[in-house]
């Protein structure tokens, strides 16, 4: 019991089992481990770093645009503000030129009265910083140690509805001659308020942007594991047996739906192979049955057998059993390994048209012996990449079918073997004029121990036409059962090179 | 014929020897790859039948060795390994026949007949002849006590393969193998129409006939016995 046990803890993760729902109070600390684990599952996926580098990028990308254009803002409303108190310096420093000190007080003291808000900040003082005319209520700190005209920053304080409130000031000051000070110029404390105004939107869009990511990077990765998921559990409970298990598809179409399709495909076609396998053997298992059955008795009438000569037949015709018997084994051996591809290796260059003419040969004084009339019908040449032999035995399968299957009754046995050679493909043709073979047997009769005679009256293993289909496929061709009208017409097609052959041989031309 | 086995299966090797001794031969067995280097090397055989798995040496190497040693006693492997490419393999180590398993006896015992005679044949010859029919293979001719008897090429080749192993039995196989290179095997017995084709030539306008069927195992020519 115990052992058991062992094995089906590990035969699953702690994370499928929680979700299996093994009773929890077996693996205390379970429930708490779990959720850390599944997050630490989300962020190793593929999709989460996926979504991560893509948000790095993105938020790298929209802080380089968002900052660049706050830059150039800044810099344009300070160029701004910098031209106009320059402007402003002209005209005072005009009428300095020309009035001398009661000239700039003239000026200022129409601009103070002038109400209109030009929002300029002016002051005028004496060399001991006492304020003589302007608006500024003293001269700043940062001004009083320079000795030289330029560009000054300072806070000013001032008095609002609201109460007092600092605010950034940008002046150019200027030293007059027997040290007087002039102060021109202007509240910025707009700008600054811009400028926060998109710094602050510049951290939320940024900040917005990585949690959007980040969640979005959850739940899509959490949907891929789910998916994973769903083809792991699948995979599994086939390992365990569960052969008719498919793998979920969502029906969007996507790269995962395309992945389950074509794992539910393979599936189909493994248990297609398996169904065929198990048919296989039960269909060797009955057809040798048979044999054998008759074999042993054949030997017991041996043994039994009171004169020379009735045992001599009995014997006989035991020994005529075990060869039949040892063709049947001999053919499944030859379709095995043509369908394991082996031969391949040993594949040259083959006339079959040759191989046509040279069988014909061998098997006209067979069909005539038979009453039948044989024809041939091949051009010059037919060359492919193959195995003579193979081709050859698959020539005598289809022949031998003929003779064996292809006499009406009410017919005079006809048989033409024919080779075309297409621009690709070379097909060699047997056809016959007896009955045929059903257009829904033509796929069936393919396949190993399947016969059209169900009494199997008629002698035969059953395997001559799936080791010819197996030949053809070994050669990258096939097989096509055709009606001719009346007859069977068995068509091998076979490609005149090899896939990838082709190349090979283009190198060597 | 001094036969030497060499064939681990114990079973398999006293079925041959009981075989080979029955149809009038001198049989020895080794049971192992280098007893039969050993055995092969020291005592005069006319045939070999060596199966290719063999435990301490392969039966591939024993015949590659014996080779290069200048020993030319002509080898015949068994193996259960049929496929072309192994019987190539077979052959161009140095092996003469090759039969695969499973085989009957009766084509054993014609393969290494023939092969036992292929050792004492005669060099290249321009003629042969078996009793009172003569072939010049020259002039591609074939006469039966003089009387000149026209054959289709592959007439002349089948009659050509039974005249060079008179007296021996030869297979179906082996004929299909010899006179036609195919090694497939035919459900129908298609080399039965064209032995009584080439029977009906040489033989039906003649008293005694030279060309017998042998039940179970097949063909034998042979001059007719005065």
């Amino acid at each position: 019991m115990n052992e058991a046990g062992g094995i089906y803890k590990t035969g699953y993760d702690a994370g499928s089992a929680s979700e299996a729902g093994t009773p929890k109070a077996a693996f205390p600390g379970a429930r708490e481990s779990a959720r850390p684990r599944r997050l630490l599952r989300i962020l190793r996926t593929s999709t989460f770093r996926l979504v991560a580098l893509y948000l790095f990028v993105f938020a790298l990308s929209v802080g380089a645009v968002l900052g660049y254009t706050y830059w150039q803002a800044q810099r344009l409303l300070h160029v701004q503000v910098e031209q106009t108190i320059a402007a402003d310096v002209r005209g005072i420093a005009e009428q300095y030129a020309i009035n001398g000190l009661p000239g700039v007080m003239a000026v200022l003291r129409a601009r103070m009265q002038n109400r209109t808000p030009t929002g300029g900040l002016y002051l005028l003082a004496d060399p001991q910083g006492k304020p003589l005319a302007g608006n500024l209520p003293r001269l700043p700190e940062e001004v009083r140690g320079i000795d030289q005209s330029g560009w000054v920053d300072f806070l000013i304080r001032v008095s609002t509805p609201a109460g007092p409130r600092t605010r950034h000031v940008r002046a150019y000051y200027i030293r007059l001659g027997e040290g007087y000070h002039l102060l021109i110029g202007r509240d910025i404390e707009q700008l600054f308020q811009f400028g926060r105004i998109i710094r602050n939107l510049l951290f939320w869009v940024l900040g917005l942007t990585v949690l959007l990511g980040v969640g979005g990077g959850l739940v899509l990765s959490r949907n891929f594991l789910r998916r994973i998921d769903g083809i792991t559990a699948t995979v599994r409970s086939i390992r365990a047996g569960r052969l008719a298990r498919r793998v979920p598809v969502e029906g969007s179409g996507d790269e995962l739906d395309r992945l389950a399709e074509s794992l539910n495909d393979m599936l189909d076609q493994i248990e297609r192979l398996m169904q065929g396998m198990r048919e296989v053997s039960s269909n060797i298992a009955h057809d040798l049955k048979t044999p054998l059955t008759r074999l042993k008795a054949q030997a017991e009438d041996a043994l039994r057998a009171g004169d020379e000569t009735h045992r001599r037949a009995a014997l006989e015709s035991t020994i005529a059993q075990a060869d039949e018997l040892l063709r049947t084994f001999n053919s499944l051996l030859l379709i095995a390994r043509a369908e394991a591809g082996q031969a391949r290796a040993g594949f040259s260059e083959v006339d079959v048209a040759e191989v046509a003419r040279e069988i014909a040969e061998l098997y006209e004084p067979l069909v005539e012996e038979r009453g039948g009339r044989f024809s041939l019908d091949v051009p010059e040449r037919a060359r492919i990449t193959g195995d003579r032999q193979l081709i050859a035995q698959a020539l005598v399968n289809l022949l031998d079918n003929a003779l064996k299957y292809g006499k009406h009754p009410e017919r005079t046995l006809e048989i033409n073997v024919s080779v075309r050679a297409g621009p690709d493909t070379v097909e060699l043709v047997v056809a016959d004029n007896g009955p045929g073979v059903p257009e829904e047997m033509r796929e069936k009769v393919k396949e190993r121990f399947v016969r059209l005679d169900k009494a199997r009256s008629k002698p035969g293993s059953g395997l001559g036409l799936s080791l010819v289909a197996s030949i053809a496929r070994l050669h990258g061709g096939e097989l096509v059962l055709d009606d001719n009208q009346p007859g069977l017409r068995a068509v091998l097609k076979l490609p005149e090179r090899q896939n990838g052959e082709g190349e090979k041989h283009a190198t060597a031309a | 014929m001094h036969i030497l086995v060499i064939e681990d299966d114990r079973e398999a090797a006293n079925w041959l020897l009981k075989g080979l001794r029955e149809a009038g031969h001198v049989a020895d067995h080794a049971a192992t790859g280098p007893e039969g280097l050993e055995m092969a090397r020291e005592g005069d055989y006319d045939v070999l039948i060596v199966d290719r798995m063999l435990p301490g040496m392969d039966g591939l190497s024993i015949v590659r060795q014996l080779r290069e040693e200048g020993n030319q006693t002509p080898a015949l492997f068994l193996s259960a390994l049929g496929e072309v490419e192994d019987k190539v393999e077979g052959l161009r180590a140095g092996g003469d026949d090759y039969l695969a398993k499973p085989y009957s006896f009766s084509e054993l015992l014609a393969r290494v007949e023939v092969l036992g005679r292929r050792k004492t044949a005669e060099p290249v010859q321009t003629r042969l002849r078996v009793g009172d029919m003569e072939m010049d293979l020259l002039k591609r001719r074939v006469t039966r006590a003089g009387r000149e008897i026209l054959l289709q090429p592959r007439e002349f080749k089948l009659l050509e393969y039974l005249m060079r192993n008179a007296g021996n039995v030869v297979t179906r196989t082996m004929l299909l193998e010899n006179v036609w290179n195919y090694h497939f095997d035919p459900q129908t017995n298609v080399i039965d129409v064209h032995i009584s084709r080439l029977r009906s030539k040489i033989d039906k306008d003649f008293d005694k006939p030279m060309l017998h069927t042998v039940r179970g195992a097949g063909y034998v020519l042979k001059a007719p016995e005065e």
